[in-house]
């Protein structure tokens, strides 16, 4: 495979990224935004074991593994046990309309895109092209948990923003050195598990995951 | 040997006029097959038209020259178009005269007559079909134009034919432009020539009923002409498709070979089309007429990002 081939092959990966972290800024459903985050997963691990390929930087194939287990498998798994423990099939609630959030998301990636020229111009790496879109899949994520009032949507929200950041880090500088990596991973595995222990506190309090109703925790005046 | 390129665009026009009618009833003939119905013949369509081109015509008494005007001219659009569209050859001369702007124009010409025929007769169907035609379009002509300039970026120019040559070589499936250009074109084709999720082809039914509320009225000739131009448009927007994206096979010189080897390819291509489009008719159901704002919404941001990942990633 020449360096060429693969940088064209990455970033179809990247542009696929993108797509899935639209995907899950206009998706209603809960099962489908799981799928969609499985699927951003898969796609980032591809990109990882291309990348780790190309560069000769074989760390990068341990990242592209522990990616695939724990943000294709186990994470979707873990939060897809905690929606049927407490029932929840769907969320209708946004803030803001879907097809304002979709612009203001495409605002959000010439941002970016504008933000990351000047790195392009500087690096030599195959992958400098992509950086753009990891930034922005970091800022969709974020978005994402500003227009969500699910707090399960927030947090795939926020797991979507690590996904932008490791991809930010495999094409800005070839990934990552490996001890971090493996901090990282297991940090969000143990993330996993205390999201799900707030979970069921806050449902068991308010009879919802809409995280609105904790505005009824401030005192009166 | 050698075929004039003004032939070549002759047997294109005349391609387009005989086999957009086949092309509708192979889609329908697929569409009975999915739901497991004994279909129709492949040639029901022509004799759709033959039979309404021998019927009289019945117009209502305070119809004006618009609503009689209309028929000849969504006709003719879609016959002008389909010089224009590459579909065995890229050698065209009417290519020189018109680029893919000037298609999207063309197309909106046709929309704008149909909805003023919907409202000249002064019935409330026809007025509520053209008032929704017209939302429609107007979510979907901006968002078929970025899908279009998606395309041209990569190919450096608007003309069709050049976009058709450029995509040709290179592997430009890889492309990550050309992949979100082409299902943000798949949501606007749907849109545009009233299938499924948007409207439905095949039904009367008064609620739902987008395009076939405007046409209400049409009867004879007139409605044979409509239903025809119909056809053309599907079958346009499929060959605008597949010249725009799989080019491949399509002939590039004015060689007589090269077109008649051209026209099994079109063939396949248009087989394997059918398939796919009735694949997604019967996946999906026909959304509520205010889901359609997030359909098109969907084609537009997909259209950008084509457009924003030319700059970005390639």
């Amino acid at each position: 495979m020449d360096t060429e081939l693969a940088a064209q092959i990455n970033s179809l990966l990247a542009a696929m990224i993108l797509l899935t972290a639209f995907g899950l800024l206009v998706q209603r459903r809960m099962n489908g935004l799981l799928h969609l985050f499985a699927l951003q997963g898969f796609f980032l691990a591809v990109s990882t074991g291309v990348v780790g390929f190309v560069s000769g930087v074989h760390d990068l194939y341990i990242s592209s593994i522990l990616t695939l287990t724990m943000k294709v498998v186990l994470l979707p798994y873990i939060l897809h046990v905690l929606m049927r423990k407490l029932k929840i099939h769907r969320e209708v609630e946004t803030v803001v309309k879907i097809p304002t959030t979709m612009l203001m998301g495409i605002a959000l990636v010439i941002f970016s895109y504008h933000l990351t020229a000047p790195i392009r111009e500087l690096s030599t790496l195959v992958t400098r092209s992509t950086l753009a879109v990891a930034l922005a899949t970091v800022m969709l994520g974020f978005l994402m948990m500003i227009t969500r009032k699910h707090a399960v949507t927030q947090i795939i929200g926020f797991l979507a923003m690590e996904n932008g950041l490791l991809f930010a880090a495999t094409s800005a500088t070839y990934g990552m050195p490996l001890v971090v990596e493996l901090g990282v991973a297991l940090d969000l595995l143990i993330a996993a598990f205390i999201f799900g222990i707030f979970f069921f506190h806050i449902s068991t309090t308010f009879d919802s995951l809409d995280v609105d109703q904790m505005a009824r925790l401030k005192e009166e005046d | 040997m050698k075929i004039n390129p003004f032939v070549t665009e002759i047997l294109q026009i005349a391609v387009l006029l005989f086999m957009a009618p086949l092309f509708a009833g192979w889609v329908k003939m697929v569409k009975c097959w999915f739901q497991g119905r004994t279909s129709q013949s492949l040639f029901q369509p022509y004799r759709d038209i033959r039979k309404l081109l021998s019927k009289d015509v019945a117009i209502a008494e305070n119809a004006s020259w618009i609503f009689r005007f209309t028929p000849y001219l969504v006709f003719g659009v879609c016959i002008m178009a389909g010089g224009i569209i590459p579909v065995i050859s890229t050698d065209l001369p009417l290519t020189a005269t018109a680029d893919v702007i000037a298609l999207v124009a063309l197309f909106a010409i046709a929309r704008f007559f149909t909805a003023l025929a919907g409202m000249d007769i002064g019935t409330a169907f026809g007025g509520m079909g053209s008032s929704r035609e017209m939302t429609i379009a107007s979510l979907a002509e901006p968002a078929m134009l970025m899908a279009v300039f998606a395309v041209s970026l990569v190919a450096k120019s608007t003309s069709l034919s050049q976009m058709a040559i450029i995509v040709s070589h290179g592997h430009s499936l890889l492309r990550p432009s050309l992949v979100f250009a082409l299902l943000a074109f798949i949501l606007i084709a749907l849109a545009e020539t009233g299938r499924v999720p948007v409207d439905n082809p095949a039904t009367h039914l008064e609620l739902t009923m987008i395009h076939e509320a405007m046409i209400l009225e049409y009867s004879g000739r007139h409605l044979a002409l409509i239903e025809w131009a119909g056809m053309m448009k599907l079958f346009l927007f499929v060959t605008l498709g597949i010249s725009s994206f799989f080019p491949w096979g399509i002939a590039q010189t004015d060689d007589l070979t090269a077109v008649l080897a051209a026209f099994p390819v079109l063939l396949f291509k248009l087989g394997i089309v059918g398939v796919g489009l009735i694949l997604i008719e019967t996946g999906l159901a026909k959304m509520r007429i205010f889901r359609i704002t997030e359909f098109l919404g969907s084609a537009f941001l997909f259209a950008t990002l084509g457009m924003l990942s030319f700059f970005m990633l390639e």
